[in-house]
């Protein structure tokens, strides 16, 4: 098994009276796909936005590349190698596909932004993903679809040779052919080596693309178990209960503080 | 469907033949197709505005003999520079979704600040009274703080210009009374973007109450009733009523007219060269010789003598207003096309939450656009004060500020924030200005004179929400 490139150990996270991460453990490895599932206030977008940066974490340590790091803004994420794909996706409308995928990291030459580079990288990005769908990469993106909307957003985490991918419920609005589209090019980041982060509900995308499953439940984290190992029905006991057979937090009356 | 990715040994060559589109450039045809496809899903642009001021001149012409002709086109101009250079400075605003309604009476304090200067002689402190003056300083001494914190080294540098001025009583001198009044406006505009920005305040509410205050201010300064002269200056004078020699119009016209065509010619064939979208060379050509052509004849037009007495007095050149309003949207374009600042400008009216993940720093673009829109504003304010030769307690007050704002509107700039260009100012400018010559020519009164220039707004409003549901339904 390879080294993980992001490691989280014991990080803990309060908002006022509410705690909403108790000593959560994740691991992600390159060249995998960990799905991070778990029901509605679980905590799993409060795990990504402390990963990100943009929440602070309370204790706890995280490890990138084996060297612990202390993320104070998205920025700070950004230079290390880890990219947010979030679930309202953070694209402005207005500007097109280049734009987008430049945007907060243009690059400039002679004071002057320098629009053939970043043109032609863009377009070689999504090349390499194998996006066809997107007819020129000049195209706004207010007419974009919400499957190329995803596109995009992913591509610019690859184009910025992100170490790291988060992917915050990236097939949440969409229809069958695009997220079949934005599974496999999930699938693809992985292939290229880039350590890969899906929060999803959809148990279908879970078992299709991830190689581990880790189960948030009520803050804690319930599981972290290999696709291949768990059924279903396992996972979904988790969500629901935290635990399952032998899977899954000890019984209540212990985890109980 | 899952393919492995393409190794980077791969050519460029072959991964970029996906997008077809993108590297063969189209054919004439084939882009005026779709530019039309575009105008009917909803991006319109200037094309509306256009259209409407065609279809003003056309009215006009036939029902006045006196539209039509040179002194009336020029005087159209010197007319309405004030309230489009202050759109010019609305656009940035606007295109963050922002409002600044301050715009007009700060302009005002401005020209008033210009005009004590000039006719006191330099001392503020005299003219002012201490409760004011030590206002004004207070105010610049703010500015420049607001400015450094925010790391807005322009507006802290013109800031701190201002406070020097007022401190140190040069004698008067037309340039430094500019110099003052732009600088008044940064200072102005850093307050307005200070309380938004960093406090939080709807900047509908913020400039709201800086409009009244700063109406105050000017009535202060000018005194109730009040008017200082200012056209006993040559320069401030000249500002709005003075023409360009014949040879400096037929040099300004070589170098805007063959700027325009090197930096759009150049910036096309770059494009072709590396193979970037690009337009039909056919296309720019024509473009580039429309601009050129229309400009020459202008140009050569201006250069007729106009006077309505051609026997006793020579009026010809191009006036002034022209080559103000031209740099001016040339620098504008410029700076919110071509650099990251423009960008990011962009990108925080179209998506403000997307563009702070992205590590742009919102607060900072926020406070820049009002301090960009009162000093352009200010500015205005030169124009229209020289157009008048003098600035009175209602200076920017009253519709100023609207027409501004409705002029942006006008030419295609978006209320909603995200769309909207300099062009746009200038173009709707054109049209405000021309409705109120037109119909001044015609014999109406201030009734039917705003009643029409309501409805204008209203139409170009209605295109604009149209066009965008349209847009939204399209997609």
């Amino acid at each position: 098994m390879n080294e993980p490139i992001l490691e989280l150990r014991g990080v803990n996270k309060s908002f006022g009276p509410v705690h909403v991460l108790h000593d959560v453990d994740l691991t992600v490895r390159p060249g995998e796909v960990t799905a991070l599932v778990g029901d509605n206030g679980a905590g799993k977008s409060t795990l990504v936005k402390a990963i990100a940066g943009i929440h602070g974490t309370d204790s706890g340590e995280v490890l990138f590349n084996g060297k612990p790091v202390h993320i104070h803004n998205p920025r700070e994420a950004a230079a290390l190698g880890i990219e947010v794909v979030y679930q309202d996706l953070a694209l402005a409308d207005n500007l097109d596909i280049v734009q987008n995928m430049f945007l907060g990291r243009e690059r400039v030459k002679n004071g002057l932004l320098d629009e053939a580079s970043m043109e032609l990288d863009a377009r070689k990005t999504l090349a390499s993903l194998s996006v066809r769908t997107v007819k020129s990469v000049r195209t706004p993106v207010s007419s974009l679809s919400g499957g190329q909307r995803q596109t995009v957003a992913i591509a610019k985490a690859v184009l910025w040779n992100s170490k790291v991918v988060l992917l915050d419920e990236p097939t949440a609005a969409l229809g069958v052919a695009q997220t079949r589209q934005v599974l496999d090019l999930v699938r693809r980041l992985a292939e290229q080596g880039l350590g890969v982060v899906l929060i999803s509900h959809n148990m279908n995308d879970v078992f299709e693309v991830a190689d581990r499953i880790a189960v948030l439940y009520l803050g804690r984290l319930a599981a972290d178990v290999a696709t291949k190992d768990v059924t279903n029905n396992q996972v979904v006991e988790l969500i629901t209960a935290g635990r399952s057979g032998e899977l899954g937090l000890a019984r209540p009356e212990v985890a109980a503080v | 469907m899952t393919e492995t990715p393409i190794k980077p040994s791969d050519p460029d060559s072959s991964a970029i033949a996906d997008f077809g589109i993108d590297t063969t450039s189209r054919s004439t045809s084939e882009a005026v197709g779709d530019y039309f496809r575009r105008l009917r899903g909803g991006e319109l642009g200037a094309v509306p505005a256009l259209l409407g001021l065609l279809l003003l001149v056309i009215v006009f012409t036939s029902l006045s003999d006196s539209f039509l002709t040179l002194n009336n086109i020029a005087n159209l101009f010197a007319q309405g520079g004030g309230q489009t250079i202050i759109a010019m400075g609305i656009v940035p605003v606007l295109l963050l979704g922002e409002i600044d309604l301050s715009a007009g009476t700060a302009s005002g304090v401005a020209a008033s600040v210009l005009a004590l200067h000039l006719t006191q002689h330099g001392n503020l402190l005299g003219a002012m009274g201490t409760t004011v003056f030590y206002g004004f300083v207070l105010g610049a001494v703010i500015a420049i703080a607001l400015c450094v914190w925010m790391r807005i080294w322009i507006g802290a540098a013109l800031s701190a210009i201002a406070l020097l001025i007022l401190l140190i009583g040069f004698a008067a001198n037309p340039w430094v009374e500019i110099l003052l009044a732009i600088t008044i406006g940064t200072v102005i505009g850093s307050l307005t973007g200070a309380l938004v920005s960093k406090i939080g305040i709807p900047s509908f509410v913020v400039t709201l109450a800086l409009f009244i205050a700063w109406y105050g201010v000017v009535l202060a300064l000018v005194g109730e009733g009040g008017t200082i002269p200012i056209r006993d200056s040559k320069v401030l004078f000249d500002v709005a009523n003075g023409n360009l020699g014949i040879i400096a119009s037929w040099v300004l016209f070589i170098v805007a007219g063959g700027g325009y065509a090197i930096v759009v010619l150049f910036r096309h064939f770059s494009r072709l060269r590396n193979g970037l979208v690009a337009q039909p060379t056919t296309l720019i050509a024509i473009k580039v010789g429309a601009v050129v052509v229309l400009g020459a004849v202008a140009t050569y037009l201006f250069t007729i003598n106009r006077s309505p007495n051609p026997a006793l007095t020579t009026i010809e050149g191009i006036p002034w207003v022209v080559p103000i309003i031209l740099v001016l949207l040339i620098v504008g374009t410029f700076v919110l096309d071509r650099t990251r600042y423009g960008r990011h400008v962009y990108a925080v009216g179209g998506n403000k939450e997307a563009a702070r993940r992205a590590g742009v720093k919102v607060d900072k673009i926020r406070m820049s656009v009002f301090v960009i829109c009162s000093s352009i504003a200010a500015i205005g304010a030169i124009v229209y004060s020289s157009k008048v030769g003098s600035v009175d307690g209602n200076a920017g007050n009253g519709n100023t500020l609207l027409f501004a704002v409705g002029a942006a509107v006008i030419g295609g700039t978006s209320l909603f924030g995200g769309r909207g260009r300099m062009r746009d100012a200038v173009i709707g400018g054109l049209v405000l200005a021309t409705v109120q010559n037109g119909l001044g020519l015609l014999g109406y009164q201030a009734d039917t004179v705003n009643i029409i220039t309501g409805l204008v707004l209203l139409v170009a409003a209605a295109v604009d929400a149209l066009s965008r549901r349209r847009a939204a339904a399209a997609r």
